[in-house]
């Protein structure tokens, strides 16, 4: 669709910077009036941060923001909402105890100097909901809503406050099928009315089903463009997992050998208490990497949370190395010998504030290896963690620096030094790659090579079909929290695994 | 226009954990010449005398050792206890439950071997404060229940239960005030220095803080606590028994707190009165954030604190100056070393629009 109007929104070269990962880099956003405009994306790949930085949440290190043809300086989310600009998160920020009246007009400009003027605050919404065919009863109590409902609340909270930019991030996470369809006939009604609508989604039937516009960004850039109706879901998700890795991967060809890890029928809850593993079944073998694709939301999470000791599953079982493993017990697993490689280092992997040698210690500092009685041998344990610092090149100031001050790719491999450690025999690695720089990746790459050479057989978990396909001596596809295919590594195709990821099944 | 934004500043080095506190009491002092001026009382002659009423003769400067070893005990309870993110502001009623054991024991101890009393009164004090304090630990590690709100009302629960005993079973028989008979002599703590009230407390809370100090830095227990403290989710899946450190940090620092009380008892007030903690507890709280959470920086804190406390007598005496002027000194302490604190994490950034 060639638009002729000129954008509302555009944000030209915009660049930010987290510590050291970079969120956006570079990127050109336009949004035109009276579209619904889809932002594609992996969870990390700077979706959510591109659209709070026009939303004023975070204001962006390089780049340039113009809405309505004015260049705007957003410093706070009233500036972005006093241009027009409105934004609902996941996470809905409404008084459940209060009516939906009142929720809407918290915060907006409405009565007379102190004094609420509830009635014609009540006209007003009347008046929205009958021209944007919101029904809801405006003296409901919020906590009476469903969570659709509460959604609507939210988009006429912004309309009320004259908004006719609405970016929605990820609004269908939380709702059921039928109320998605819902929302869609609603955001339909919204441009309708003239409203132009940012859509943030991973999911590529729901983009392909509401949106007029596609922007693909994968690694903080934008990646590809197009009209939805030039498209489809096979090239958008080959966009969005990307094909520009040009690093070179020598395997050794080594035959597996017995199954280290084995998980039968495996249930787990997701955290909103909904089915996320339906007895799922996977074996890794000694000398062999699995490569777990998948697009994220599939259950990967709580697997890998299942097998770091973190989430207790509600059915199955695991076996390492044939003895059966005890869930829900980080430490009984780590006296099975898994390496774990968590994909969230800094919050779960990693204590930030301690030092490094603090973290390289974490799993093993009540051996007796360690302690007399409970006193800390600390020479033997400066002896362990300098040693595991040069074995592993960690630039640091020292064993005893902050381990907050190291850069994304040291990180993860103070995290590699301290699980590999203890020669694991089943090592589990979700993510274990993003965010880091080319140099960091090829590293951790080849770490987990030399540890399928030493024996270790390796669950690598990973978004990043480029990743698996170089690494992985098999590749099994994880949809809705089953197994959908598997292939081995040499004979699979991109669009065997892109079909299974979509839950297609041949 | 310009504004101004708080951003998240760079670790800062190593020294900056001394000059800070120190830097908090002087710009306190400077701070507190309003409320002086405002009492009318002479600025230079009211800081003369408090810290000549705190340090200027022998009696003075033990007395100021004396008010410094509850302060001490509960300043080291709370930072114990802060440095594993367990926030128990419950040293006052853990303070209680160490004192009103003691009383129970030390007035009916009578019938063991003398050397054993004084003993037994301070472990039996120790292990009530810590039990109360587990209580709390208990409904965070297993229901999740808020430990600030807990700790606290816990507070209310003791001095209640103090009451009732007080006006029961531990009241002196004969009398009408909720007091408690007087311990036995086997149950005082020895006083170590003639013509003062310089007590074997003192000394066991100096202990206190060399043991702290060699529990954070030597043993696994202090390494485990502190991670805990740090990022808990980190610490599980590192493979700490997380429950157990939070409810052995607990119970050590609810025995520090009954240690204090135990203290107070056996070389203070030998009886149990309501009265017997004008707030030690609370006082902890600031004296452990002043500190800096460390051991070492507790002493001086607790020392600083008992300074202003014991001067605030002679200052008053002498200038007219209301004692009060001792609470409102310790309470701008913690504003001031509280802002000082954030400033440490964050600085301000100022934006030109």
């Amino acid at each position: 669709m060639a638009n002729p109007k000129q954008p509302v929104v555009r944000m030209s070269s915009i660049t930010k910077h987290f510590l050291d990962v970079t969120a956006n880099k570079n990127i050109t956003f336009n949004l035109y009036p009276g579209e619904i405009c889809a932002l594609l994306g992996e969870n990390g790949a700077g979706k959510t941060t591109l659209m709070n930085i026009l939303f004023g949440y975070y204001t962006c290190d390089e780049g340039e923001i113009f809405i309505k043809e004015e260049k705007v300086n957003l410093s706070a989310p009233k500036d972005a909402i006093s241009r027009g600009v409105g934004m609902i998160h996941q996470h809905f920020a409404l008084v459940p105890s209060q009516t939906v009246l009142e929720n809407i007009i918290i915060g907006a400009d409405s009565g007379k100097g102190i004094f609420l003027d509830l009635k014609s605050a009540r006209q007003e919404l009347l008046q929205l909901q009958e021209r944007f065919g919101l029904q809801i009863d405006p003296d409901a109590r919020v906590w009476t809503l469903s969570v659709g409902e509460q959604q609507k609340v939210e988009i006429l909270k912004a309309l009320y406050r004259e908004v006719d930019i609405l970016i929605m991030d990820e609004p269908t996470a939380v709702l059921a099928p039928a109320e998605i369809s819902d929302l869609f006939s609603t955001l339909r009604s919204l441009v309708k009315e003239g409203q132009s609508v940012v859509f943030i989604s991973h999911k590529l039937n729901e983009v392909m089903d509401i949106s007029d516009r596609i922007v693909v960004l994968r690694a903080g850039q934008v990646v590809a463009e197009k009209k939805t109706a030039d498209t489809n879901t096979r090239e958008l998700a080959s966009f969005m997992v990307g094909r520009d890795l040009l690093e070179i991967i020598e395997k050794k060809t080594l035959n597996a050998g017995q199954p280290v890890l084995e998980i039968e029928k495996l249930d787990a809850l997701n955290d909103k208490k909904l089915l996320a593993l339906k007895s799922l079944n996977l074996v890794v073998r000694q000398n062999e990497i699995l490569g777990l694709a998948g697009i994220s939301g599939n259950g990967q999470k709580e697997l890998s949370e299942v097998l770091f000791g973190i989430r207790e599953p509600i059915g199955g079982l695991i076996k390492i190395d044939g003895g059966r493993l005890k869930f829900g017990n980080p430490a009984a697993i780590i006296k099975s010998k898994i390496g774990r490689i968590p994909e969230d280092r800094i919050d779960t992997g990693l204590l930030m504030d301690l030092t490094v040698e603090e973290n390289l210690i974490l799993e093993n500092h009540s051996s007796s290896e360690f302690h007399r009685y409970g006193l800390m041998k600390s020479r033997k344990i400066h002896q362990f963690s300098e040693d595991l610092i040069s074995a592993y090149d960690i630039m640091t100031a020292g064993r005893d620096a902050v381990t907050k001050s190291l850069s994304g790719g040291n990180l993860q491999k103070v995290m590699l030094a301290r699980e590999l450690a203890g020669r694991p025999k089943a090592i589990v690695a979700s993510q274990p790659t993003r965010g880091l720089d080319v140099g960091a990746m090829e590293y951790i790459h080849q770490r987990i090579l030399q540890e399928r050479e030493r024996g270790a057989g390796i669950l690598l978990i990973s978004e990043d079909l480029d990743e698996i396909f170089a690494l992985s001596d098999r590749i099994a596809v994880l949809f809705e929290g089953a197994i959908m295919g598997e292939a081995h590594g040499e004979e699979a195709s991109r669009e065997q695994i892109g079909l299974w990821m979509s839950g297609v099944k041949k | 226009m310009i504004g101004f934004r708080i951003v998240k500043r760079e670790p800062l080095p190593g020294w900056a954990k001394v000059v800070i506190p120190i830097a908090a009491i002087i710009v306190t002092l400077i701070l507190s010449a309003i409320p002086i001026l405002i009492a009318g009382g002479h600025l230079w002659k009211s800081y003369y005398y408090l810290f000549y009423g705190a340090l200027g003769t022998r009696f003075n400067l033990l007395e100021t050792f004396v008010k410094a070893s509850p302060l001490l005990l509960t300043g080291l309870a709370v930072a114990f206890a802060f440095r594993a993110k367990f926030w128990n502001i419950g040293a006052e009623g853990q303070l209680l439950a160490g004192a009103l054991t003691a009383t129970a024991l030390g007035v009916s101890l009578g019938g063991v071997p003398q050397p054993l009393v004084l003993p037994i009164v301070i472990i039996a004090g120790f292990v009530a404060g810590g039990i109360w304090a587990s209580i709390p630990a208990l409904l965070k590690t297993k229901l999740k229940v808020d430990d600030v709100v807990s700790t606290l009302l816990l507070n209310y629960v003791m001095i209640h239960i103090m009451g009732a005993l007080l006006f029961g079973p531990l009241q002196q028989p004969g009398s009408s005030w909720p007091r408690s008979s007087a311990i036995i002599k086997a149950a005082s703590y020895p006083i170590l220095l003639v013509r003062s009230r310089f007590h074997m407390g003192i000394l066991l809370s100096f202990l206190a803080v060399f043991v702290i100090w060699f529990i954070n830095k030597k043993t696994t227990f202090g390494y485990q606590s502190k991670a805990v403290g740090v990022n808990v989710r980190a610490a599980h899946f590192g493979g700490i028994n997380t429950t157990a450190v939070i409810l052995w940090t607990a119970l050590i620092s609810g025995g520090l707190a009954g240690l204090a009380g135990v203290g107070e008892l056996c070389a203070i007030q030998y009886r149990l009165i309501m009265d017997i903690s004008p707030g030690y507890g609370y006082s902890g709280i600031v004296i452990a954030m002043l500190g800096n959470l460390h051991p070492v920086g507790v002493l001086f804190s607790s020392l600083f604190f008992s300074v202003i406390i014991v001067g605030a007598q002679t200052m008053s005496r002498m200038t007219g100056v209301p004692t009060y002027i001792a609470e409102v000194i310790q309470g701008m302490a913690l504003m001031v070393m509280l802002i000082f604190l954030l400033f440490t994490e964050y600085r301000i950034r100022v934006v030109r629009k």
